[in-house]
């Protein structure tokens, strides 16, 4: 297989200014910004359908993008992440209702706070590892989710809590195809934000914390600061996500953010490729995408000449979540580094094609 | 000369285990101070004290006058100690590139808030100053072709000096050196003791190397200290060193009733009278 650090000929790097910026050529990056203004037209094209779709990927993937500082890029796990997704959600909804504080700011704040009980709730790991670490976040989850069910003046208990509509200067955004540049804004925002903290001194702390952490503390680094740090930032980006999706949904619940949901962002990080920055959003897509397709087949199949040849049925309902399950786990044995280093390997393809060796 | 490193009587015991025994010995600024020893007699211990991964159980350690003995790992390099590993301990995901910028850690502000907005808060600028040095390093150590390569994806060889790169990249006034040359052949050994040497008289870092390779360390290092089941046994200059006696006997195991002493009780029951 050639080497997927490829660059073209003719493409001489003749400054370290040059060397260090987030696309490697001139060409992918003005691919990237027409991506960016392709996908503004995408309310004007896609159905309410579809967009509804967009919005929940821009949104998972924020959050699943946090999740990747934690997971992908600082080695540590956990499975407490749809809590502090909901911990923003119920943030944001309270410091818009109970605040004069309008919603464009109570976003951002209530990514802080959620970032804050991130931090204390990544205490433990500065001593844990592994599996213990996995149970240590696994009460995190338990501790925030029970915290939701009873603080009544907070989160509503047993009412889902109401969340103002996102609004700026006073112009209220309803619907979809306006909340849709609200989420697109976040995301591209996070993402930069993130790329540009690994390519600097705290991201490149972080990773050496995750690839040796006995030589990364002789060189300077302070174990403890970066592992509850990475927590923090992955709660942060949670918290934002949580709170968009407060202000999309216009109501929060503790309903759908058990650990199962947790384990879905582990899924969408791992799917996209830990470590991988871009490979977080294709991972998000592909988590959120996969039941939507099952659906699309199971009722194409419906009533076809398979079903009735089988008679599926009714247990076309169980077959769907059964492939779910299935590819799942055919992509973990024939792709374990994830979509973005199969997306890298087909770059590296066609640059060559039809030379290949 | 003013003493850099100054250990005081360090013992250490893991349990029943006396890995060290009331070792004292001063490293000189300027100097290049080798360690020689047995496996197992406890050299590594030595560097691992210093460097913070152990605490003495008894003894102390001072740097340029500072107890430094029950100081955080982490803090070292600050005050001016860098080392590198005996088995390999890069970051193995990382470029080449971003394993030596590590080193400058220590040296960098930037921190998530600066780091994140890049642009705007001058972290660019101030990455790329240090990127002119991490280059400065590159060239010297002969690193340009791998440069983008990632680190886990290279020969042992090469390895070594890139490991020898991130430390030098701490800026540091004292290194240890822990079998900079373990598994290399003939001419990597020779590039290694060329940059050893270039790194002690061109840079002015004082030092401190633990080497199995006799003649290297006899060619470079100005004083050798011999360790044996975690006592030191003799130092000094390297050919006074290799004369002695009780270092004969430590490598070669041969009988001497003339060693007979309490400090080194002998292996062989004393006979003759």
């Amino acid at each position: 297989m050639a080497s997927p650090s490829l660059i073209p000929s003719g493409d001489f790097r003749t400054s370290y200014a040059v060397d260090t910026t987030i696309f490697p050529t001139t060409t992918s990056r003005n691919f990237a910004i027409l991506g960016i203004i392709l996908t503004c037209f995408a309310p004007l094209v896609f159905s309410e359908y579809w967009l509804a779709i967009l919005i929940q990927i821009g949104i998972f993937g924020i959050a699943a993008l946090g999740l990747n500082i934690l997971v992908g890029f600082t080695g540590q796990i956990s499975i407490g992440h749809a809590a502090f997704f909901l911990l923003g959600a119920f943030t944001s909804a309270y410091i818009s209702n109970k605040t004069p504080i309008p919603v464009f700011f109570a976003i951002p704040l209530a990514g802080l706070v959620t970032a804050m009980v991130g931090l204390i709730f990544g205490l433990p790991a500065a001593r844990l590892k592994g599996l213990y670490l996995v149970i240590a976040t696994l009460a995190a989850q338990y501790i925030l989710l029970d915290f939701f069910s009873r603080a009544e003046w907070f989160s509503g208990g047993s009412v889902p809590a109401m969340a103002n509509p996102f609004s700026i200067f006073g112009y209220v955004l309803r619907g979809d195809r306006q909340y849709f540049y609200v989420v697109l804004a976040y995301v591209v925002v996070s993402y930069l934000l993130v790329t540009n903290l690994m390519r600097s001194r705290d991201g490149r702390a972080l990773v050496a914390v995750r690839d040796h952490y006995l030589s990364a503390e002789i060189m300077g680094i302070n174990l403890t600061k970066y592992r509850t740090l990475s927590f923090g930032l992955a709660a942060f980006f949670a918290g934002i996500a949580g709170a968009l999706y407060a202000h999309y949904q216009l109501v929060v619940s503790n309903e759908g953010f058990g650990i199962e949901r947790s384990i879905l962002f582990l899924a969408m990080v791992i799917i996209g490729g830990t470590g991988s920055i871009m490979g977080t959003l294709m991972g998000t897509a592909f988590v959120v995408l996969l039941p939507e397709s099952m659906e699309w087949i199971s009722a194409e199949l419906k009533g076809s000449a398979i079903d009735r040849a089988l008679q599926l049925n009714n247990n076309l309902t169980f077959l769907r979540e059964i492939a779910i399950g299935l590819i799942i786990i055919a992509f973990l044995v024939f792709e374990p580094d994830g979509l973005a280093h199969r997306w890298r390997q087909i770059k590296t393809y066609w640059k060559l094609y039809p030379f290949s060796h | 000369m003013a003493v850099a490193l100054d250990v005081r009587g360090v013992s250490l015991r893991f349990g029943g285990v006396r890995a060290l025994t009331d070792v004292s010995f001063a490293v000189n600024d300027g100097e290049l101070f080798s360690i020689i020893g047995p496996n197992g007699a406890g050299k590594t211990s030595i560097v691992n004290c210093i460097s913070g991964r152990y605490r003495p159980t008894e003894g102390q350690l001072f740097y340029h006058g500072t107890d430094i003995t029950g100081l955080n790992p982490n803090a070292r390099p600050g005050l001016g100690i860098g080392r590198t590993f005996q088995n390999l301990a890069l970051f193995h995901h990382m470029s080449v590139l971003d394993n030596i910028m590590v080193g400058r850690h220590h040296l960098l502000k930037n921190n998530f808030l600066t780091g994140s907005l890049y642009w705007l808060t001058g972290a660019r600028k101030e990455e790329l100053e240090h990127r002119r040095k991490v280059e400065e390093i590159i060239d010297f150590l002969d690193l340009q072709s791998v440069r983008k390569a990632t680190a886990g994806t290279l020969p042992y060889g090469l390895r070594k000096r890139v490991e020898l790169a991130r430390a030098m990249a701490l800026e540091p006034n004292l290194i240890l050196l822990d079998e900079p040359m373990a598994g290399m052949n003939f001419e990597e050994k020779e590039d290694m003791a060329r940059y050893i040497v270039d790194l002690n008289e061109e840079y002015g870092m004082t030092v401190m190397m633990i080497e199995h390779d006799m003649d290297v360390v006899m060619d470079i290092s100005h004083r050798v200290m011999v360790l044996d089941f975690g006592r030191k046994i003799a130092e000094g200059d390297p050919a006074a060193v290799l004369a002695d006696p009780h270092v004969k006997r430590a490598y070669l195991g041969e009988e001497d009733e003339a060693l007979v002493d309490p400090d080194h009780a002998p292996i062989v029951a004393e006979s003759a009278a």
